[in-house]
């Protein structure tokens, strides 16, 4: 992580090198800091916050590999102002970015373990840099399973990526809510793929990205399989103003999720996840 | 000479109190003091005692503010009204980040903070706890904020023991005063003829100098102390701190939660005069060429549906998750944050409330629940 900037404010400004559309909605940015100068890099889990002068911020998670420092990625859903006029950007564009900021999935820590990476939808996007560590250092790491989910079978992010995480040694297993007639994987939500697999509870970890309510049934699911409250991490969604614990938009309980998060243990956080609009 | 080093205790009569005014000022400080404007007792410059509320008492229920004149009474007999020191230091708006487009790009720098030197008079001691509380906010944790930081440095206080209770006041309860305890230059306490000054800091005590302090005697000094004691006596609202963070979070689903949104209106009028509600949001501002863009911060308040906004909706979309947000922060997870309540009993929540929501009930009516 780079050391905290002396005025979390200041902006970087970056290129646009290539946009990628994923799928319906979802963009890739490929971007490089037009100053030379900026050394640059995060963990997995860490998030930017991206600007577009005119148009205001958007707190939107790293989705590229942390051993690559020529690239710095973000997969993004159109879903409010900014994002909508991200859509809008074409190579060569520019684009500002405070960053890195939160907490990171614990892949240093969980070294040895069987890790089970649970993500819904866009939360794979999150869990991306995770994936690309335990693929660098795959030997670290005992059985490593990416469960996920999305609506329909052309939702599925990062698709043409599976073949290769599975050839580097990964258990990759997809399903998806909604079935079309050319689909022959799994129907149904991702807490049923956690539910068909064996695992060793005493030796997993689980990290968990979607909606919710369903990172709420997947840390459950792992918990009630005997896995630990304080193995299951979650990234929690919050709005995001100033990144820096300063602004109050975040807070949740005792968390305020852009520093103390937005990954968290499960047991920190799964009293206030079952209250409703806390 | 009379010694004024921190801790001791001079006596200053009256008309001296404008000496520390203009000294004050030769040394580059605005001076900020209470007097009345638009109805209440409010901070703002001033340059003589003239300005200063003489007799001004201010009556405070829920809901209700109200000023009334006492003959002959003294400078500081109001007790606090709807401004803090908060905005001195963490002003209402400001400029985070100026951009400018240059070529096919653009440029950003964050402005330079003002660091004005400014002394205030008459910071009551809920005030000097909710500095301390906005201290650790601001500057406690790894990114400290830039404009407060430089704010800070150029404070100077100059602090009231409260001789009233407004009845709204709970600072009793929350160990927050009314006796100002530290974390001032100088501390007065009002006499009919004087003031007792305690020196608070050395920079306090030298500020002191061929003002004509004199030496204060035992009697003055035992009644002094009667001041604040008679404040204290007057409190009839009380918050136990000890249960309260148990009291909220046990009972997040406790049907007062649905009372209480029945009558909040959602104005958010208590996390403005909250001496430590520190929520703000930045907006953008273009001019119309499209070539300059402002950010500016302004004050935010967790009782607008935009400030929990996310791609997935609101996570507080009615009042009922709105109220519980704040009172939950303000009174427990704020200790889980930052190590003490957010909360310092000046009760300006429950004056400026339209409809005279008063927090200690609204915690006292879980209280009982509870038991």
């Amino acid at each position: 992580m780079t050391s905290p900037p002396a005025n979390p404010w200041q902006v970087m400004m970056t290129t646009v090198r290539a946009v990628t559309t994923e799928t319906p909605g979802v963009q890739t940015y490929d971007l490089t800091f037009d100053d030379a100068a900026v050394t640059y890099s995060f963990l997995p889990g860490q998030f930017n916050m991206l600007y577009l002068p005119g148009v205001g911020e958007s707190a939107l998670s790293v989705s590229s590999d942390p051993g690559d420092s020529t690239k710095l990625r973000h997969t993004v859903r159109v879903v409010g102002n900014v994002t909508r006029a991200m859509a809008r950007l074409r190579s060569g564009d520019k684009l500002g970015v405070r960053g890195p900021f939160g907490t990171a999935w614990p892949v240093d820590d969980v070294r040895g373990k069987d890790v089970i990476v649970a993500a819904g939808g866009l939360g794979l996007a999150p869990l991306r840099p995770a994936i690309y560590h335990f693929i660098r250092h795959r030997s670290d790491y005992g059985r490593v399973t990416v469960l996920y989910g999305a609506r329909t079978p052309e939702d599925l992010l990062f698709a043409n990526e599976y073949d290769v995480w599975c050839a580097a040694g990964l258990d990759v297993q997809s399903t998806v809510d909604i079935g079309t007639h050319d689909w022959h994987g799994s129907i149904g939500f991702v807490t049923t793929l956690l539910a068909r697999l064996t695992l060793d509870p005493a030796r997993t970890t689980v990290f968990t990205c979607g909606p919710e309510v369903m990172m709420r049934f997947i840390a459950a699911g792992a918990v009630g399989r005997g896995v630990s409250a304080s193995q299951v991490f979650v990234s929690l969604e919050r709005n995001m103003n100033c990144a820096v614990g300063l602004c109050g938009h975040c807070q949740f309980g005792p968390t305020f999720v852009c520093k103390d998060g937005p990954v968290v243990t499960f047991d920190r956080v799964r009293q206030l996840l079952l209250v409703e609009n806390f | 000479m009379i010694g004024s080093v921190p801790g001791a205790n001079l006596w200053l009569p009256k008309p001296a109190l404008q000496g520390l005014i203009d000294r004050l000022r030769e040394l580059g400080y605005e001076v900020v003091g209470p007097r009345v404007a638009d109805g209440a007792v409010t901070l703002g410059e001033i340059t003589s005692l003239a300005e200063l509320p003489a007799g001004v008492q201010d009556e405070q229920e829920p809901g209700r503010y109200r000023l009334k004149v006492i003959e002959s009474g003294g400078y500081f007999d109001h007790v606090v009204g709807p401004h803090s020191l908060k905005p001195f230091l963490f002003p209402p708006r400001t400029t985070v980040l100026q951009v400018l487009r240059v070529r096919d790009s653009w440029e950003a720098h964050s402005p330079e903070p003002p660091r004005p030197k400014r002394a205030v008079i008459g910071v009551r001691s809920c005030d000097l706890h909710a500095l301390a509380i906005q201290d650790r906010v601001f500057l406690g944790s790894t990114h400290r904020d830039p404009e407060y930081a430089a704010r800070r440095e150029g404070l100077f206080l100059v602090a009231v023991n409260c001789g009233r209770s407004a009845a709204t006041c709970f600072c009793v309860s929350m160990d927050t005063g009314p006796a100002v305890t530290g974390g001032a230059d100088l501390i007065l306490t009002e006499l009919p003829d004087g003031f007792v000054v305690r020196v608070g800091t050395e920079a306090g005590g030298s500020t002191l100098a061929g003002l004509g302090c004199q030496e204060c005697s035992p009697t003055v000094l035992a009644e002094a102390e009667l001041v604040p004691k008679r404040a204290a006596a007057q409190q009839t609202r009380r918050i136990n701190p000890a249960t309260v963070h148990d009291t909220l979070m046990n009972n997040l689903q406790h049907p007062r939660w649905d009372d209480v949104a029945k009558r909040c209106l959602s104005c958010a009028n208590c996390t403005m005069v909250c001496p430590t509600c520190f929520c703000s949001t930045v907006n953008e501002v273009t001019d119309l060429t499209g070539e300059q863009t402002t950010r500016e911060r302004v004050w935010e308040s967790c009782f607008n549906e935009e400030h929990s906004w996310t791609g997935s909706g609101a996570v507080h979309p009615t009042t009922k998750s709105r109220y519980r947000q704040w009172l939950t922060h303000k009174l427990a997870t704020w200790i889980d944050q930052f190590g003490s309540s957010g909360c310092v009993g000046c009760g300006r929540c429950i004056t400026w409330c339209p409809v005279g929501i008063d927090l200690t009930e609204e915690v006292a009516a879980m209280e009982g629940e509870r038991k």
